[in-house]
C-alpha cells in the first residue's frame, strides 16, 4: 500500500509545522505524535469492534462448549456426590488405612441413602469405570439394603457379597471419592491404576485406544497419500492447460465438493457392495467368479476409498493455485541445458510444488483425523476411527467423561497440526474453490 | 498443454498415458456422483442396474422412488390426488417436512453467519487490526476442529445453556436451546462461518482501500460508502460465502443429531436414518435431488467469482 | 461479562419460547416395520380417539437416547419402546417415572391389570408391550442342498460357506456361540458368569469372525440378507416376517436357540409432555390394542387376555400363531432374557466385546 494513501497521511498534510520546540504539530495544535497514536489507536479499535460480535459469538456457541465438555474429561462425581459420609471418611483416613468400623458404617448408611434416592446405579457405574464388574455389586447391595442394614456393617455387607472385602474395590473408591480424577486419560491411553494407586497396563483384553489412535493416524496417512497420487496429476493438468478448458475441468473437480458428503457416501455404499455396481461390472467383465464378490465396504478399504475421494477437492484446490503461479520456462530452461524431463520435472518443477503440496496434506490430514460420518456408515468394524469411538461412548455406553477424555486427546492433536498449518501455510491461505 | 516439439517418442507416450490417468482420476472424482442418478429411476429396489435398464426397457425405469418421497408419511396416501391429497402431503409427508426443517435451519443460521462474518471479514482485513492471526484462527476453528468434538460441546451446553455461568458463581435457571429451531440455527452459523470468513476476506484481499477514502473526501459518510463503495464490490464474495454457509448447514448431520429434537428433523438426518436402517433406492431419488441442487449452487457460485474477479479488475489473462 | 449474560438469557428466553407447543406425545420406537406395526395398531386409533398428535421417532436401541437426555437434563421424549434389563438399569438409575399398574385398564372381562399381564411384563417403572425373538433366518436360494437347521450350522462356514449377520452388542452374540458349541440353553448365563465360559464364547465367535457383518439397527439385518450382503443373519423375528410373508422373501427361520425379550413402554422423568405419555402408554397396553398389534407383526402380546384376540395378518389369510416367538415349538430351545445377569455384566461384556472387536 502506497505511504502517501495511509490514513493518517490526511493530518501529516494538515500539519501547522514545526513549533519551537521543534515538534511536528497538527492543524487543531496537538503534537503530531500523539495524534498519531491516538488516530491509530481509533483506527484498532474500530477495526477490532467489526471483529467483536462475530467473536464473542463463537465464544460462547463453540469455545465455551468445547471447554464445558472437555471439564468432563477430568471431574465425575458419580460417586462422591452420592456417596457423602464414605466420601468424607476418604477424606479424612489417608490411603493405606485399613476400613475401620467407621468406613463401613458410612458405607451402609451411603447405599441405604442412594438405593431410596436411586442413584445406586449412577454410583455402580461410575465404579465400574474403573473395576469392570463392579456395577452389579452396586445395584444389588443398593436392593438389599433398602430394607435396611443393621449392625454390625462389615460383616452384614460381607454377607451380601464377599467382594465388598477386595482392597482394589476400596482403592478405587478412594480415587472416585474426590469429583476430579485423571483416570479417564489414563484409560484413554490404556493404562489404569492398581491397587496401590500405581499407574500399570490395563488388561490386553481390554486395550484398544491406543491401537484405535495409531489407526486413525496410519489410515489418514493413507488417505492423504492417496489424495496426493490422485491430486497432483490433475492439478498440473488443470494448471498448464489454457484458461477457458481448464475452467471446465474444475468443475469436475468443484462438483464432488460441493455435493452432500451423504450422498457421497451413499453413492459409495452402492457401489462398492457385494451386488453393487462395481462387482457387478467385474463379474461381467470375467475378472471375478459370481462367488468370489470382493468385499470393499464395511471394512478398511471402503473407509479409504471413500474418504479419498471425499477429500480428493481439499488437495487439488491449493495445489492447483500454487501450480498456476509457476513459470514454465524454468523447467524449459533446464531442457535446453540437456536434462530429461524426467530430471527437469524431479529437480525443477516439484520442488516449485511444495508450497501447495504441504498446504494440501495437512489439510486432508488434519480433516481425516477428525472424520465421523463415512467412517461410521462404511467403515464396519475395521475401518472405525477414534471419532467413532467418541460417538459410541456419548451415545451408547454413555461413558461422557471417557468420551472427553478421548476428544480431549483428538482436540490437542488437530490443534497442533492446525498451528503448523498457520505457521507454514497461513490461515489465510486457505482458499474454497 | 501441448508436448513441446522436442519430445521423444518415449515422452509422447508417457504424455498420453498421463492423460489416460488423468481421465481415469476425474472418472473416479465424477462416477460416484452421476451413478446414482440412472440407478434413482429403478423400478426394482436394488442399487445395480438391472438387465431391464441395461437394454434401455422403459418397464426398467419408474418414478416410483420419487413417488415415495412425497407418500412417506401422508395420512391417507392413496387417496385421489386432489387438493386435500396434497395438502396431506404438505404438512405429513416425512420428506417434505424434513426439506421444510433443512431450509428453515438453513437460511437462519446462513443469515447470521453471513451478516457476523462479513463484519468480520471487514474488520480483519483492515490493516491496523491489532491480534489479526490470533482472532483469525479461532473463528476459522470451527472448521477445523473433528465436527463429532464440537457437537459433543454443543449437546452439553445446548441442554443447558447457562451452565457456563456457575463457574463465576452465578446461578441462573435458563431453558435449554437443544431440541429447538433457535440451538440448530445458532450451531449451524457456528460452523457455516469460517466458510464466509475465508471467501470474504479473499474477495477483500483484492480490494482497494483508497476508493473508500476517495468516497470520504468526496464527502460521503462512513454509512453511504459502504453501502455504495464497497458492498457493491464485495457482494459476490459475501454471496458465495453465504451459499457456503447455506450448504454446510443443508448437508450437516452430526450436531443435528447431537442436539435437535423430533421437530427438527432435516433431510441430512432423514437420509442418516435411511442409510442405516435400508438404504432403498428412495434415498437415491433424494441424492440425485441434492446433486441437481449442488449443481445449481455451484453454476452460481462460479459465475459470482468471474463478476468478482471482473469487478476488481483481476480478470485472468 | 455484562452483554454476554443479557445475550444468553436473551437467548434461553427464545429458546423457551419455542418450547410451547400443541398437545402431542413423542415416542421413540425401533424403526422399520416394528415402528410400522405400532403406527397402525396405536398411533393412529390414539389420535383419533384422545385428539393428541403422536410423533415416532426411530433409534437403533432408544435406551441409549433415554438416558443420555435424562442425564444432560434435556428430554424430548415421552415414551420409549425399551428392552426389560434397560428398564430396570434405567428404574434403578432414577430415570424413570413409576408407574401404578392399579392404573392400567383391565382386561374387558374385568380382570385386574396386575392379573392380567404375563409374570414379569409389569415393572416397577415400565409396562412390557410385546414378546418378541431373535432367531436365525437364512436366505434359501443360497443354500442348493442341505440347509442349515441349528445354531450350530450358523457357526460351520465350512458346510455352509457365506458370510454371517451378528448384533454389533454381546448379550445376542455370546449365548449364540455358546449355544451353537454345546451349551444347553438353560446354562447360558450360569457359563457367562464364569471367565471360562465368557472365554469360550469369544474363542466360537473368533472361528467366524472374519465372515461377519455387524448390523445395529434393527432393519438391517432382513436388509443383508434381501440385498445378498450376508446368507444367514439372527434379527428380529416380526421383521423377518413382515420380509417372508409381507414381501415374499425366499427367507427360512431358525428358531433353534433363539433369543427371546421383552419390549416394555417407560416414560422418563422430566418428559415434556407427561399426562400425554401416561394417556399414550395406558391405551398401547390395554387388550384390544396389544391384540391389534398382532395383526401386524408376529409379536406376542404382553397380556393373556390379548392373546386370545390373536388371529389372522393383515393379508387375512396368514395365521399368525406358528409365526409367533411364544409358540411351544419354538420355545424349547430359545434363551429367555435375564435382566438382572445384564444390568450386572452389561457394561463390562459390552467393553470386552468392543475391544476384541477392534482387534484385528
Amino acid at each position: 500500500m502506497a505511504k502517501a494513501l495511509d490514513p493518517h497521511a490526511a493530518i501529516v498534510t494538515e500539519a501547522a509545522g514545526p513549533d519551537e520546540g521543534g515538534t511536528l504539530r497538527t492543524a487543531d495544535g496537538r503534537p503530531l505524535k500523539q495524534a498519531l497514536v491516538r488516530s491509530s489507536r481509533r483506527a484498532r479499535r474500530r477495526a477490532f469492534l467489526l471483529v467483536l460480535p462475530l467473536l464473542l459469538f463463537i465464544l460462547i456457541t463453540f469455545v465455551v462448549p468445547i471447554g464445558q465438555m472437555l471439564q468432563r474429561s477430568v471431574k465425575n462425581d458419580g460417586f462422591s456426590a452420592n456417596m457423602p459420609s464414605l466420601s468424607a471418611w476418604f477424606h479424612e483416613n489417608p490411603r493405606g488405612t485399613e476400613p475401620d468400623d467407621a468406613a463401613w458404617a458410612a458405607l451402609a448408611e451411603d447405599l441405604q441413602a442412594a438405593a431410596k434416592a436411586r442413584t445406586i446405579g449412577v454410583v455402580g457405574t461410575r465404579i465400574n469405570y474403573d473395576m469392570p464388574g463392579t456395577r452389579s455389586l452396586f445395584t444389588s447391595a443398593g436392593r438389599k439394603a433398602r430394607s435396611g442394614v443393621e449392625p454390625p456393617y462389615k460383616e452384614a455387607i460381607l454377607e451380601m457379597d464377599q467382594k465388598w472385602g477386595d482392597p482394589k474395590l476400596w482403592s478405587v473408591m478412594r480415587e472416585a471419592s474426590s469429583p476430579y480424577t485423571s483416570n479417564f486419560y489414563l484409560a484413554a491411553v490404556d493404562r489404569t491404576r492398581d491397587e496401590q494407586g500405581d499407574i500399570v497396563s490395563a488388561p490386553a483384553q481390554q486395550q484398544i485406544y491406543v491401537k484405535l489412535f495409531m489407526r486413525t493416524f496410519w489410515l489418514s496417512l493413507v488417505i492423504t497419500f492417496m489424495t496426493f497420487l490422485l491430486g497432483f496429476p490433475i492439478a498440473h493438468l488443470l494448471a498448464t492447460l489454457p484458461m477457458r478448458r481448464s475452467n471446465l475441468l474444475m468443475i469436475l473437480v468443484l462438483l464432488p465438493f460441493w455435493t452432500s458428503l451423504l450422498v457421497r457416501t451413499t453413492a459409495w455404499m452402492v457401489l462398492l457392495q457385494q451386488q453393487g455396481v462395481v462387482n457387478d461390472v467385474l463379474v461381467w467383465l470375467g475378472v471375478i467368479g459370481n462367488n468370489q464378490r470382493l468385499q470393499m465396504i464395511f471394512n478398511q478399504t471402503g473407509t479409504i476409498i471413500a474418504m479419498t475421494h471425499i477429500l480428493l477437492p481439499f488437495m487439488i484446490l491449493p495445489l492447483y493455485s500454487v501450480m498456476r503461479t509457476i513459470n514454465p520456462s524454468y523447467v524449459r530452461a533446464a531442457r535446453s541445458l540437456g536434462a530429461t524431463s524426467w530430471t527437469a520435472f524431479r529437480r525443477i518443477y516439484f520442488p516449485q510444488t511444495l508450497p501447495g503440496l504441504g498446504a494440501g496434506a495437512l489439510l486432508v490430514f488434519i480433516l481425516a483425523v477428525g472424520y465421523y460420518i463415512t467412517p461410521a456408515l462404511v467403515g464396519g468394524s475395521s475401518g472405525q476411527l477414534i471419532s467413532n469411538m467418541i460417538a459410541m461412548h456419548m451415545t451408547q455406553t454413555l461413558n461422557w467423561s471417557m468420551a472427553a477424555a478421548l476428544a480431549a486427546l483428538l482436540l490437542a492433536g488437530v490443534l497442533v497440526l492446525y498451528w503448523v498449518y498457520d505457521r507454514l501455510v497461513g490461515i489465510d491461505n486457505l482458499k474454497l474453490g | 498443454m501441448a508436448l513441446p516439439t522436442y519430445a521423444s517418442p518415449l515422452e509422447k507416450i508417457w504424455h498420453y498415458a498421463y492423460l489416460v490417468i488423468c481421465a481415469a482420476i476425474f472418472f473416479f472424482l465424477i462416477a460416484p456422483i452421476v451413478v446414482v442418478i440412472p440407478l434413482s429411476f429403478n423400478a426394482e429396489p436394488y442399487f445395480t442396474f438391472t438387465d431391464k435398464m441395461l437394454s434401455f426397457d422403459p418397464d426398467g425405469y419408474s418414478l416410483r422412488w420419487y413417488d415415495s418421497l412425497l407418500t412417506f408419511g401422508m395420512a391417507r396416501p392413496d387417496a385421489p390426488r386432489d387438493l386435500s391429497w396434497w395438502a396431506d402431503a404438505w404438512h405429513n409427508a416425512k420428506w417434505v417436512n424434513a426439506a421444510k426443517s433443512s431450509i428453515i435451519i438453513g437460511v437462519f443460521s446462513t443469515l447470521i453467519a453471513t451478516v457476523l462474518g462479513t463484519l468480520a471479514a471487514l474488520g480483519l482485513s483492515r490493516p491496523e487490526m491489532p491480534w489479526r492471526r490470533a482472532i483469525m484462527a479461532i473463528l476459522i476453528s470451527p472448521m477445523i476442529v473433528p465436527i463429532i468434538i464440537t457437537a459433543t460441546g454443543m449437546f452439553f451446553f445446548y441442554s443447558n445453556p447457562c451452565e457456563p455461568l456457575s463457574w463465576l458463581g452465578l446461578n441462573p435457571e435458563c431453558g435449554r436451546l437443544a431440541g429447538t429451531y433457535l440451538g440448530v440455527i445458532l450451531a449451524h452459523a457456528t460452523l457455516g462461518i469460517p466458510f464466509v470468513i475465508i471467501t470474504v476476506t479473499a474477495t477483500l484481499i483484492g480490494f482497494d482501500q483508497s476508493l473508500n477514502r476517495a468516497a470520504a473526501s468526496l464527502g460521503a459518510n462512513p454509512r453511504t460508502t459502504f453501502f455504495r463503495i464497497t458492498m457493491p464490490l464485495i457482494l459476490p464474495g459475501v454471496i458465495s460465502g453465504a451459499l457456503f454457509a447455506f450448504v454446510t448447514s443443508f448437508d450437516e448431520v452430526v450436531a443435528v443429531l447431537f442436539i435437535a429434537g423430533p421437530d427438527q428433523q432435516t433431510i441430512p438426518r432423514q437420509m442418516w436414518n435411511g442409510i442405516r436402517e435400508q438404504i432403498s433406492p428412495a434415498i437415491l431419488a433424494v441424492a440425485t435431488l441434492l446433486v441437481i441442487f449442488s449443481i445449481a449452487l455451484l453454476t452460481t457460485v462460479e459465475l459470482l467469482r468471474r463478476r468478482s474477479e471482473r469487478l476488481r479488475g483481476l480478470t485472468p489473462r | 461479562m455484562r452483554t454476554r449474560l443479557i445475550l444468553t438469557t436473551a437467548l434461553c428466553g427464545l429458546g423457551l419460547a419455542a418450547q410451547a407447543q400443541n398437545q402431542e406425545v413423542n415416542v421413540v420406537s425401533w424403526g422399520g416395520a416394528y415402528e410400522k406395526s405400532q403406527v397402525q395398531a396405536y398411533n393412529m386409533p390414539f389420535a383419533e380417539k384422545t385428539g393428541i398428535k403422536v410423533n415416532m421417532m426411530a433409534a437403533d436401541n432408544p435406551a441409549t437416547p433415554l438416558k443420555a437426555q435424562v442425564e444432560a437434563g434435556n428430554v424430548t421424549g415421552d415414551v420409549f419402546d425399551i428392552e426389560v434389563s434397560d428398564a430396570i438399569r434405567l428404574c434403578d438409575e432414577g430415570a424413570l417415572v413409576e408407574i401404578d399398574p392399579a392404573t392400567l385398564p383391565p382386561a374387558p372381562d374385568g380382570t385386574p391389570a396386575e392379573q392380567d399381564f404375563i409374570p414379569g411384563a409389569l415393572r416397577e417403572c415400565a409396562v412390557a408391550n410385546i414378546f418378541w425373538g431373535t432367531p436365525i433366518a437364512f436366505d434359501t436360494t443360497k443354500f442348493s442342498g442341505e440347509k442349515p437347521s441349528t445354531a450350530a450350522d450358523f457357526f460351520d462356514t465350512a458346510k455352509f460357506p457365506g458370510k454371517r449377520g451378528l448384533p454389533k452388542n454381546p448379550k445376542r452374540t455370546l449365548y449364540l456361540a455358546l449355544i451353537a458349541d454345546g451349551v444347553a440353553p438353560d446354562q447360558i448365563y450360569e457359563a457367562l458368569g464364569t471367565p471360562e465360559g465368557v472365554d469360550r464364547a469369544f474363542a466360537k465367535l473368533d472361528t467366524i469372525k472374519k465372515d461377519v457383518v455387524w448390523w445395529e439397527a434393527g432393519a438391517q439385518p432382513v436388509q443383508l440378507l434381501a440385498d445378498g450382503e450376508v446368507v444367514m443373519t439372527t434379527g428380529y423375528n416380526g421383521r423377518f416376517f413382515d420380509a417372508m410373508v409381507g414381501e415374499g422373501k425366499p427367507f427360512e427361520i431358525i428358531w433353534d436357540g433363539q433369543y427371546m425379550d421383552m419390549d416394555m413402554f417407560a416414560i422418563p422423568k422430566g418428559s415434556p409432555n407427561p399426562e400425554a405419555a401416561l394417556e399414550y402408554l395406558k391405551f398401547a397396553t390395554s387388550t384390544e390394542q396389544l391384540a391389534n398389534q398382532a395383526k401386524y407383526i408376529a409379536y406376542g402380546p404382553s397380556r393373556k387376555s390379548s392373546a386370545a384376540l390373536v388371529g389372522l395378518y393383515e393379508d387375512g389369510k396368514t395365521e399368525m400363531g406358528p409365526h409367533m416367538p411364544t409358540n411351544e415349538e419354538h420355545m424349547k430351545t430359545a434363551v429367555m432374557d435375564d435382566p438382572e445377569f445384564w444390568a450386572d455384566h452389561g457394561a463390562e461384556l459390552t467393553e470386552r466385546f468392543n475391544s476384541w472387536l477392534a482387534a484385528n
